[in-house]
């Protein structure tokens, strides 16, 4: 890089607020041409916040995005593409009933007259294209029966087609096999060599050493700084992201452990997870870590009977119990408080004791009738046991906090009496201070005797709360930990593959 | 991709593979059941068939379009009604009436805009309220139908031009007339959805909206066009109907959607949009008249025909669910 350059993408001090939120606070990178920037930070961090900045979706509060140093403003998807910024999102957005070539000329068919298409012009330029990929694919074949890793390629050669100056990948190996990795690191290289900037988004520890030239870390929407990646190691990279979080590891006290109350052996599901076997023991908290598509919520799905296993085998107590339906998993002492709250842990039009007895309404009745009393008791007790904030069980639950809805949830099931409480996510979208609540509130029903499975993408998150840690990778058990053996370190290394070893249960 | 390639072929060709079962199936049965002397099979009766398949046929290709689009039109029974009363009375206008038979062109050309403003008053609305297109159209269908009442109440609207007549039952090259539109509609529509970027970018639509919207394709503009043309061909199959019949009443066209989306979803395409043939729909049509023509050729009563081309629909899509099932990994429901 000489220093005449000029840069491809700089973003001069970004501030973006949200009510309540600084999701940015005084963000700035710079990308060279011909440069792979790294871009990391946990969960949360506001690397996505930046990206829909950069995209035209959110306009920043402050700051200035310049592309080769002609301030720009973004605004929309479009108009960064236009303006040559291009992104390759992590859910990709093709039509999959359409032709490669019609995907990647979305919105662009060229056109002859009367309104018609140029097929031959539109196959030609694609073929193009698609050679400089290198894939195995060609331009009449059907979206809808590529492999997600193709997919990919299109969305990639859709970048192509236009005069692009930085393209921005999200986590582009999410779902990606290591064959196609290497692939999708040729044409990176490719990119890289005809002076394109890259940014590239990632948790994987391995591929940034592998294909960075810069690493750039954001914590809590504060720009942490930048390491030349030659420079640094994993240890750095991860003091930068984690920072002050590093001790919240060491917070676990254990409970009194009991009989085993949850067993799986060898539980499989198609090519969403295979051949997970773990145990839960009474008065214990397990947390499950890995990146998203690890099969995580997947397992969760299949204990509450959303999913059937295809192998495998599920014991509760010791006893061999087969699990069909949410109906089966609630008699057999099993409830899930599922990931996405609002779309699928709340009634949000219906107030908060209607929502707390949802499961159980069928046992609270006089006759043909709903008992009111015997509701609001329950609903009394649940709400006075979780500490629950509201004016009263009339109160949509729509209105809660984030924090006090994911408390009906919690007092739903307990309502039940469930032996194993698995809980997704537990405080997605909710605020700092409530976050340390449903914490504590964790922690004090396990030792109350309840078998706990925790789902987290939060490190900290899982470090705080849990006995023992689960890490998980492309539908694998890579690792057990316990809470004394567990270090930031190996616990990247095991949901990124890189140290496939069993460790000790 | 080999599998699903033939997968895809597989289905389209089904609805064909239908329509031969029915033939065999009719043309056996007629022999020993039916009433007549006359073969089910027999080539007066196949091109009357085709005949009547047309009004429904030409609308149909409206339909594929706009639910390809992710849409759906209930009110094309209504925009139908609306048309040939706007086509037959206009004739008596004092403005039109002393041009004898050269009104009617004008007549004609009346009809096809007051389709053609329906359509475009529903796209509006489906575009600029996002309202869902279903229940706009809803409305639109009781709407248009309470015009149709306004004009004339509860009597049928009638006018007799003999030299309409004889042009809508004119056989150029021994070929009825509606046959013929409905062949030119087919090659026209096939064309648009196949050939020109606004069609492609139906597809698009239908198939991932946001993936459309992102890429700067004009989506509202785009549905306004096909309920536009869902109108236009509504009035056209008005036109080729009333012309030779020369009387309209005020329930005419009822329940023609519902007949139309039947054989549109027969013949394979999506409810929710990204997918479908114009090919198959005429498939569709034709299985659908086939059936209902064929089962009063042996003797069924209305009743049992709408019992038997229910049952069949659901079976379809019965089918067609278990072919694109994910796996066994899918969430249950």
């Amino acid at each position: 890089m000489s220093t005449e350059q000029i840069p491809a993408l700089r973003l001069e001090n970004i501030v973006k607020t949200f009510p309540g939120v600084r999701a940015l606070d005084g963000v700035s990178f710079t990308v060279m041409p011909g440069e792979v920037h790294a871009l990391m930070g946990e969960n949360g961090a506001g690397k996505s916040t930046l990206m829909k900045v950069l995209g035209g979706i959110h306009q920043p509060n402050e700051g200035q995005i310049f592309i080769e140093e002609q301030p720009t403003v973004m605004n929309s998807p479009l108009d960064a593409k236009a303006k040559g910024v291009v992104f390759i999102h992590q859910e990709l957005s093709l039509a999959d009933e359409l032709p490669v070539a019609e995907n990647v000329y979305l919105g662009e068919l060229p056109r002859k007259s009367f309104g018609r298409v140029d097929w031959s012009k539109l196959h030609a330029d694609t073929d193009e294209i698609l050679k400089r990929l290198n894939v195995g694919f060609g331009p009449k074949d059907l979206v809808g029966d590529l492999s997600i890793a193709n997919k990919q390629m299109v969305e990639i050669a859709r970048a192509l087609t236009v005069d692009a100056k930085a393209v921005i990948f999200d986590e582009p190996t999410a779902s990606l096999t290591d064959a196609e990795k290497s692939v999708l690191f040729e044409v990176i290289e490719d990119l890289k060599s005809r002076g394109v900037g890259i940014v590239y988004i990632s948790h994987r520890m391995e591929e940034i050493f592998r294909i960075s030239d810069r690493v750039s870390v954001l914590r809590d929407g504060q720009y942490r700084g930048t390491l030349e990646t030659a420079d640094t190691n994993e240890d750095e990279v991860t003091q930068l992201m984690i920072g002050r979080s590093l001790d919240l590891s060491r917070n676990v006290q254990h409970g009194e452990l009991g009989a085993v109350a949850l067993e799986v052996r060898n539980l499989s599901c198609g090519n969403l997870y295979q051949d997970i076997s773990f145990q839960v023991r009474e008065g214990e908290v397990v947390g499950f870590y890995g990146l998203v598509g690890a099969g995580r919520t997947e397992i969760a799905e299949t204990l509450f009977g959303l999913r059937d296993p295809t192998a495998g085998t599920i014991l509760l107590d010791g006893k061999e119990t087969t699990i069909h339906s949410p109906i089966d998993a609630i008699g057999a002492g099993i409830s899930l408080v599922p990931e996405d709250r609002k779309g699928q842990g709340l009634v949000l039009g219906m107030n908060c004791r209607d929502n707390m007895t949802l499961p159980q309404v069928d046992d609270m009745t006089a006759g043909p009738f709903v008992s009111d009393g015997a509701e609001v008791a329950i609903f009394d007790q649940y709400r006075d046991k979780l500490e629950i904030k509201t004016p009263g069980w009339k109160q949509l639950v729509g209105n809660l906090s984030g924090g006090n809805q994911q408390k009906i949830v919690i007092g739903k099931w307990l309502s039940m009496h469930p032996r194993v409480l698995i809980v997704d996510e537990p405080t997605r979208g909710i605020d700092v201070g409530s976050k340390s609540e449903i914490h504590k509130l964790i922690r004090e029903l396990a030792g109350q005797g309840y078998a706990v499975i925790v789902i987290s993408s939060e490190m900290p998150e899982v470090l705080h709360v849990s006995d023992r840690i689960i890490a998980m990778f492309h539908g694998r058990i890579t690792r057990t930990f316990t809470s004394d053996e567990v270090t930031e370190d190996n616990l990247v290394q095991a949901i990124s593959g890189i140290t496939p070893e069993q460790g000790a249960a | 991709m080999q599998k699903s390639v033939l997968k895809n072929h597989a289905k389209e060709g089904a609805i064909w593979g239908f329509i031969v079962l029915e033939l065999i199936f009719f043309g056996i049965a007629g022999e020993y059941m039916s009433m007549t002397e006359t073969a089910f099979l027999a080539p007066d009766n196949m091109i009357l068939l085709l005949k009547q398949s047309a009004p429904l046929g030409i609308i149909a290709l409206g339909m594929t379009i706009v639910m390809i689009n992710g849409n759906i039109d209930l009110s094309v029974g209504a925009t139908f009604a609306l048309c040939a009363i706007v086509m037959l009375d206009s004739m008596t206008w004092p403005i039109l009436a002393p041009l004898g038979d050269w009104a009617i062109p004008f007549a004609w050309g009346l009809a096809l805009l007051t389709g053609m403003l329906m359509g475009l008053i529903n796209g509006l609305i489906v575009w600029k309220t996002g309202v869902d297109a279903f229940i706009v159209t809803l409305g639109a269908m009781l709407g248009f139908r309470g015009l149709v009442f306004m004009y004339n109440g509860e009597q049928p609207t009638f006018h007799l031009n003999w030299t309409m007549v004889d042009i809508a039952e004119s056989a150029p090259l021994g070929i009825p007339l509606p046959i013929l539109v409905f062949a030119v509609c087919i090659a026209v529509v096939w064309w648009i959805m196949n050939r020109t970027v606004h069609g492609r970018n139906a597809y698009a639509i239908g198939d991932n909206r946001e993936a459309a919207v992102n890429a700067g394709i004009k989506v509202g503009p785009h549905m306004v066009w096909n309920y536009v043309l869902i109108g236009f061909l509504a009035a056209l199959s008005s036109i080729t109907f009333y012309s030779e019949s020369g009387s309209v009443n005020p329930n005419d066209g009822m329940l023609y959607e519902l007949w139309i989306i039947t054989a549109v979803v027969l013949g394979g395409t999506k409810l929710t949009g990204g997918r479908g043939s114009i090919i198959a729909t005429v498939g569709g049509i034709l299985a659908i008249q086939l059936m209902r023509k064929g089962l009063g050729f042996i003797g069924a009563d209305t009743a049992m025909v709408n019992l038997v081309i229910g049952s069949i629909l659901i079976a379809v899509l019965y089918l067609d669910r278990q072919l694109n099932r994910k796996g066994e990994e899918e969430l249950k429901i």
